[in-house]
């Protein structure tokens, strides 16, 4: 297989996401709102919410994922550029492990990117700073990749939202579980290695499932 | 057994007899064991009292949620695999039923550890790590048949909602795990249904005591029973249905 198929879907899926500029700025926007509403509901004292930060970027970070699954592959069904990487290429799975990784590298990976800026607003220690980050970046790659099983089976139906969520949420749940354990304990915990293995399981598992959601959706 | 009845017509006969049996039994056994457990056997007062007697319903319920999701998952892999049409309608049937017991698990948990484990009602569902893990359970199962829901046609829905649920049954020991390392200090009793070493506050015996153990046999087999029963109700009605269609659209088509 030649690796054009694979090219064309992530400069496409790239292309995207820059072309409609709030694309790319609406996950960024969702996930500091997320953060800076916290204040308003939970008090201003410093140390609750320094103790609490990092779980609160979590939960932003695992809503923030949701906002924009529902068009991921629902614009590839709705202009045809499903059918002809079916045509194309038997791997519908690689590309649609293509697909989430980009879709991670623009909405996923600029969260990590503000991380620091948003954990310092809530007070969380600098040096918990590092493994919150990477904690998030693998956690982020995890939510993209379920979110995304959820998103192809659903691909074909319109308003798909929060049948998303309510498929996509109950996965979320070890990766969320460990990673807040991670930021917590340091990287040289076993949460470290947990969410490194929920990591690898689904980059192993997801995309399998997400190439036969989308061979059902192009039927 | 299994090939033997996915011959549907086989299985309508089948079901026919085993529905009314299985919904006898499994009302007599769970009747037995409710009245047993909530007004003979004497309650004990380290399990929070007369508030233990939810463990009759509880206990059986927790083991079903958990072979439901399992028996979808299985029922799923087999229609992917070899596209059994009733097995379809198995695990179609499946979901609201386990979604049932799944609530039953923790609300009847929830009831019991009220007082049983010294805990406020709201600090139990959310703060304890096995009925949590029931709750995520049960949101699969929700998932699920809103999916199942969302799509339009059968096939489709079919086709989508046995990849969810086999991503969701490799998940489901995941997800147990990390909620079981979310909370190393439970709340919730180690299980000691068959225990050979007595678990902390029971000083005397071994495991559990015998009477309640027997309510707690007979609360399984007839719970077990009654899904079962229920399953199969749902899937003649949906077997029917589809028959319905069928003829429908013969007599549409003659016409």
């Amino acid at each position: 297989m030649t690796a054009s198929p694979l090219l064309s879907a992530f400069r496409s899926s790239l292309s995207e996401a820059w072309a409609s500029g709030a694309g790319l700025l609406l996950p960024l926007g969702f996930f500091a709102g997320t953060a800076t509403m916290v204040p308003f509901t939970l008090g201003s004292e410093a140390e609750l919410l320094s103790r609490v930060g990092p779980g609160i970027l979590w939960l932003a970070l695992a809503l923030s994922s949701m906002v924009t699954l529902e068009r991921v592959f629902q614009a590839d069904l709705q202009d045809g550029a499903l059918d002809l990487w079916l045509q194309d290429s038997g791997s519908i799975s690689l590309i649609a492990a293509i697909k989430t990784l980009t879709h991670w590298l623009v909405s996923g990976f600029p969260l990590v990117l503000l991380t620091p800026l948003i954990g310092f607003m809530l007070g969380v220690p600098s040096e918990k700073m590092i493994p919150a980050m990477l904690g998030y970046a693998m956690g982020g790659l995890v939510f993209f990749l379920w979110g995304g099983v959820a998103a192809a089976l659903s691909a074909s139906v319109s308003r798909a939202g929060l049948l998303i969520a309510l498929i996509a949420l109950p996965l979320y749940v070890p990766a969320l579980i460990f990673g807040v354990q991670m930021v917590e304990n340091g990287l040289d915990s076993p949460s470290f290695l947990f969410l490194a293995a929920c990591t690898l399981f689904a980059l192993g598992v997801a995309p399998a499932a997400m190439g036969a959601a989308l061979r059902l959706a192009a039927e | 057994m299994l090939s033997y009845l996915a011959n549907p017509l086989r299985f309508m006969r089948f079901s026919r007899l085993a529905v009314p049996i299985c919904f006898a039994l499994g009302i007599v056994m769970v009747g037995w064991s409710l009245y047993n457990g909530l007004l003979v056997v004497p309650p004990d007062e380290r399990q929070g009292g007369d508030l233990m007697r939810a463990m009759f319903t509880h206990v059986p319920s927790a083991w079903l949620c958990m072979g439901l999701y399992a028996a979808l998952a299985g029922a799923s892999f087999v229609w992917y695999i070899w596209r059994h049409e009733l097995a379809d309608v198995a695990a179609r049937a499946i979901a609201p039923i386990g979604a049932g017991y799944t609530a039953l698990c923790f609300i009847t948990g929830s009831i019991w550890g009220q007082k049983g484990w010294g805990a406020g009602w709201h600090n139990l569902i959310l703060g304890d790590s096995r009925l949590m893990s029931v709750l995520v359970l049960f949101f699969l199962f929700l998932g699920y048949m809103a999916l199942r829901a969302a799509l339009e046609t059968r096939q489709k829905a079919a086709r989508a909602a046995a990849i969810l649920a086999m991503v969701g049954i490799v998940n489901v020991p995941i997800i147990k795990v990390s909620v079981d390392m979310w909370q190393t200090t439970t709340i919730h009793q180690p299980s000691s249904v068959i225990s050979i070493g007595s678990p902390e506050p029971r000083e005397e015996g071994s495991g559990m005591n015998p009477i309640y153990l027997q309510q707690l046999l007979w609360g399984f087999g007839g719970h077990t029973l009654l899904a079962a029963a229920m399953v199969m109700m749902l899937m003649r009605s949906e077997v029917y249905t589809q028959q319905g269609d069928r003829l429908l659209a013969r007599k549409l088509e003659g016409a």
